[in-house]
């Protein structure tokens, strides 16, 4: 069944990638270049479930997973980080602020996909 | 008038009651604050104790009989007060700080505080000086005979006399009372005899008036003004014989005019009395430098008119049954003048009563303190002794006066006319100049030991008695002659006066040199043997470092256990309670403590409660008797030579360790400002490693996406599989590109980068860069504008990497700058010339775009690793590295680079080199 998935990331080609997979699996996609377009972007179309990179211009992933889950209208949404920082402090840091899952950049995409099914499946 | 008997005793007794009545006001203005040895004439005057009756009435014997023989007696002297400044001046800070009581003390505390030592040197002393003591009591008797027989010239003969009638025992009596008097009135050796010094300084003043009189007498007569006739040597010509070295002075030999000079100079600070009034006496070091002048100056008065004496005495009684020795008082007796005749017998009285007060004093005090004391103490041990030992002390040394003047007179009843009596003026002499290497080497060598001093005074003393006393004993009958000459059992190489073969010299000189030679070798051999030990090492820094301090004190080298109380108590029986506790108050004070009873017990009181002792007892006993009450740890030689180091070093070095400590705090802050800056460095490599490995992933997350895509599906249409592998072409690209630039930044940051100087033209390095990213701006569809001056910009670089910056400018550029619309400008000029640069203003060159600008607050982190500006809030393509390389290779090759936003809009990004000089023989250059 359809999702609606928000990719925020500032790296065209990985967008592109992640774009790929998620349409592949049949979910409606979204993409925003950076955190603020991502932040509104998650408030505009409330997606099922945010792909979220850390590192971006103007607002960080973690600046945008605070906001989120700030906002209790906002609360059913999934998020998955990505980060090309691969240290634990950074993926502790984004499951104490609420992230849903953590994947480390170089991902593989079967691991991505699992990961986004089993988020995705919590929802329901 | 008639010198009679009672009116010489009287005269005399009025003298002695007058030096009584000086010395009595002397010590009241002293306990009145007002002491007249403040006066440093004082303190020369009576230095002049050296001129005994010996010398009163013995120079002119002496000239009398070898011409100019009676001068080194003086000269050495002399000559010795030049070195006062440092020899002396030692010897009176050393015993000033240490309390030092005589001369015996000096050499026993300067070797540790030997006992022995110290017996040894007092066992010298009273065998040398004795006699000499005896000597004074004859010429008292002699001159009082003399004067007795007034107006005829009569020499004594020695009839024994009772004892009662005997000059010679009444004075001496007299002269023990005076010593008793004025020389024990404190039990404190060490503190100074006011009265007796005054009297003594009174004394030489009458000596020399004396002296001056007879001498200005006799020369008036010989210029024909009364008084004796100038003798005509033509009429007599036995006359002339006699007047013969007088006449034609020679100094002759040269070996004894040295001998007895040096004797003479030795004596003058090591006799007992003179070491007594010059080093114990001594009020203010600074009286040293009158006695400096004002002492030979007084030796060159006394002496100024022997030679006329000796000629008029010659002259006068040629037929030589008067004795030369007697000339002082016969002259005047034989021209009938009575009252130069008692001037003489005073002067000479005085002469002779100076040198027995002062020398029983010093002799006394060693006696008591060294010999007596020493021996009471090992009684003590077996059977405690009584409460109060300060009186019984004071007894002790009043006992000892006493005996060193009987002892004196018996010499002198004893040897009566001998030869031993009449020639142990100099005997004596060298006697005490066996004190000499003990003395002057302890002041300026290290090295010597208590056994070396103790092995070097008794070989000397040794020698001393086999070829001066043995043989004076001998030529007085009491020895058979024979053994002079032909030495023990007939072996010549050992005769006394010829020792080892050495013939020709003076008798004194003779026995000076031999003895000095063995007591020299054997300090010098015995002290080698071993290092000096702890207690050897402290004394000889305090005695050969006197003169860097003004109050040498000994550094508290004690470790033990002691009891303030026990200290007291002991200190209590020598000194009295009242003293004692007046003394240690005073220290607690000097220490900050108001009660003396909390004194701690450690090093510092101890030598404070030892040197107190010292002052009453001596060195060496004061330090047994401390020992006694407290539990002392020895401190091995290592040890002591530490703290002596590190006292020594504290002061010489304390203004190099404040620089030192400057130097230290700045290389503190120095290492705090590099460890600070390590710290930063460190930082920014954990940084820097962090962003590569993000800039390392990124391409990675989109290699491995794609590969796992394309691998996974094999539906995939072409268009989107060519476009897929399209970006994996690209990001395995951006992927090395990027590891190539940090290996390559790495490089010349570490310095390892090879750099190929030459001159290079900015043209070619422009057109060549244009050329290189040619493909790029024409897909983005940008214009490039050139603006290059036609005369050659040479700058010294390294063309491949001016090159690389340019390519890194201009593609930075086109990637900002609006693809279609873009344009770009490079501008090469030769700058302002700014400052004072010398030579050709640098070339610049500017790369600019038509973009959106740089925000101005990233006008410099653009040259930053990693940071990127965001176009339109797009991450750019390129690695983040390209600027930071280009600024690296700017910098390295004596540029700079910097980021501006242009007027109108778009950035500008420019670099400076220091332009190289145009040679005119270049062929590229101009013409």
């Amino acid at each position: 069944m359809s999702k609606r998935i928000l990719i925020v990331d500032d790296e065209p080609n990985i967008v592109i990638s992640l774009e790929f997979l998620m349409m592949r699996e049949g979910h409606e996609v979204r993409v925003a270049r950076d955190g603020e377009a991502g932040l509104a972007a998650v408030r505009t179309h409330r997606p099922d479930l945010v792909v979220l990179d850390v590192m971006m211009p103007k607002l960080d992933g973690f600046a945008v997973l605070e906001a989120v889950r700030a906002d209790p209208t906002l609360a059913g949404t999934r998020i998955l980080m990505l980060t090309a920082k691969g240290r634990e402090a950074e993926q502790n840091k984004g499951l104490a602020l609420g992230a849903d899952a953590y994947m480390p950049k170089p991902f593989s995409t079967k691991a991505l996909v699992e990961k986004v099914k089993e988020l995705l499946a919590s929802t329901d | 008038m008639i010198m009679t008997g009672p009116f010489i005793v009287s005269v005399s007794f009025v003298y002695l009651g007058l030096l009584f009545a000086i010395a009595y006001w002397a010590d009241r203005r002293a306990d009145q604050g007002h002491p007249v040895t403040g006066h440093p004439t004082v303190y020369a005057l009576s230095l002049a104790v050296y001129c005994t009756a010996w010398t009163f009435y013995g120079s002119v014997g002496r000239a009398a009989d070898s011409g100019l023989g009676f001068l080194p007696i003086y000269l050495g002297p002399t000559l010795i007060a030049l070195l006062w400044g440092s020899l002396l001046l030692k010897m009176v800070r050393v015993s000033k700080s240490e309390r030092i009581t005589s001369i015996a003390d000096f050499i026993a505390s300067r070797y540790g505080k030997s006992q022995a030592l110290a017996g040894l040197v007092t066992v010298i002393a009273v065998i040398g000086v004795v006699p000499y003591i005896a000597l004074q009591l004859k010429a008292i008797a002699w001159s009082f005979t003399i004067l007795q027989h007034y107006p005829e010239v009569r020499m004594p003969d020695h009839t024994a006399l009772p004892l009662w009638r005997d000059t010679a025992f009444v004075v001496a009596l007299l002269l023990a009372a005076f010593t008793i008097l004025f020389g024990t009135r404190q039990l404190d050796a060490s503190e100074r005899h006011e009265g007796m010094v005054a009297a003594i300084a009174f004394e030489s003043i009458v000596k020399l008036v004396a002296f001056l009189a007879v001498g200005l007498f006799v020369t008036l007569g010989f210029l024909g003004l009364g008084g004796p006739e100038p003798p005509n040597p033509v009429e007599n010509a036995r006359l002339a014989t006699l007047l013969k070295p007088l006449l034609e002075p020679s100094l002759a030999p040269f070996q004894d005019w040295f001998a007895i000079s040096l004797l003479a100079g030795l004596a003058v600070i090591l006799l007992p009395r003179q070491f007594q009034v010059a080093v114990v006496e001594i009020s203010d070091e600074r009286h040293l430098r009158r006695a400096i002048w004002l002492f030979p100056l007084y030796l060159l008065l006394i002496n100024l008119f022997v030679i006329p004496i000796a000629i008029a005495g010659l002259t006068t009684f040629p037929d030589g049954r008067v004795d030369a020795d007697t000339f002082m008082l016969t002259l005047p007796i034989a021209f009938a003048q009575p009252w130069l005749a008692l001037l003489v017998f005073l002067g000479g009285l005085s002469a002779a009563t100076g040198m027995v007060i002062v020398e029983t004093i010093a002799l006394s005090t060693m006696v008591s303190n060294d010999l007596i004391l020493p021996a009471l103490m090992r009684h003590w041990r077996r059977q405690p002794p009584a409460a109060d030992l300060g009186r019984l002390l004071l007894d002790i040394r009043r006992g000892a006066i006493v005996l060193v003047l009987v002892l004196g007179y018996l010499y002198y009843r004893f040897a009566g006319e001998a030869y031993a009596l009449v020639s142990i003026g100099l005997i004596s002499f060298v006697a005490v100049a066996q004190f000499a290497p003990a003395v002057i080497g302890g002041l300026y060598w290290r090295g010597g030991t208590r056994e070396g001093a103790l092995a070097g005074l008794l070989a000397g003393f040794l020698v001393w008695i086999y070829t001066l006393l043995l043989p004076s004993f001998a030529r007085s009958g009491w020895l058979p002659p024979a053994f002079m000459d032909s030495g023990p059992g007939g072996m010549d190489l050992l005769a006394p006066l010829a020792l080892f073969g050495l013939v020709g010299w003076n008798e004194i000189t003779h026995g000076l040199f031999w003895s000095l030679t063995a007591n020299l070798g054997a300090f010098l051999l015995v002290s080698s043997l071993r290092e000096p030990n702890a207690v050897e090492a402290t004394q000889a820094r305090l005695f050969v470092d006197a003169l860097r301090q003004r109050h040498p004190t000994s550094l508290p080298l004690w470790r033990g256990r002691a009891e303030i109380a026990e200290l007291m108590a002991l200190t209590e029986r020598f000194l009295g309670v009242a003293r004692t506790r007046e003394a240690f108050a005073r220290h607690a004070r000097a220490r900050g403590i108001a009660d003396p009873a909390r004194l701690p017990a450690d090093a510092e009181t101890v030598a404070f409660a030892e040197t107190l002792l010292s002052g009453a007892i001596g060195g060496a006993s004061a330090r047994v008797m401390v020992a006694s009450v407290t539990e002392e740890e020895a401190l091995g030689l290592d040890e002591v030579l530490d703290i002596l180091d590190e006292a020594s070093q504290v002061r010489a070095y304390s203004h190099e360790l404040e620089q030192k400590s400057q130097a230290l705090e700045a290389a503190t802050a120095d290492l705090r400002a590099a460890n600070l800056s390590l710290t930063e460095l460190d930082r920014m490599k954990d940084d820097f490693i962090s962003s590569v490995t993000h800039e390392l992933r990124t391409p990675l997350a989109s290699i491995r996406a794609f590969s796992e895509i394309l691998f996974d599906d094999p539906r995939l249409d072409l268009a989107q599989r060519k476009r897929f592998l399209g970006i994996l072409v690209s990001e395995t690209e951006r992927l090395s590109r990027l590891v190539n630039q940090v290996l390559d930044l790495a490089k010349i940051e570490s310095g390892h980068a090879d750099w190929r100087t030459e001159a290079v033209t900015l043209q070619e390095v422009i057109e060549q860069a244009v050329t290189a990213t040619g493909q790029l701006v024409e897909d983005r569809g940008i214009q490039v504008r050139l603006d290059l001056p036609a005369q050659p910009a040479l700058v010294w670089g390294d063309r491949d990497r001016l090159i690389q910056v340019l390519v890194n400018l201009l593609s930075n550029a086109a990637k900002f700058a609006p693809a279609g619309s873009g344009e770009l400008g490079v501008k090469l000029s030769q700058s302002m010339a700014r400052g004072t640069d010398p030579g050709d203003p640098p070339w610049r060159v500017c790369v600019s775009d038509n973009g959106p600008g740089i925000p101005p607050a990233e006008l410099e982190l653009v040259f930053e690793k990693f940071r990127q500006a965001t176009i339109d809030g797009a991450k750019p393509a390129g690695t983040g590295l390209g600027l930071p390389i280009s600024r690296q290779i700017v910098e390295n090759l004596g540029g700079h680079i910097w980021a501006e936003n242009a007027p109108q809009k778009g950035a500008n990004l420019c670099f400076e080199l220091p332009a190289h000089p145009v040679d005119p023989f270049d062929h590229k250059a101009p013409l």
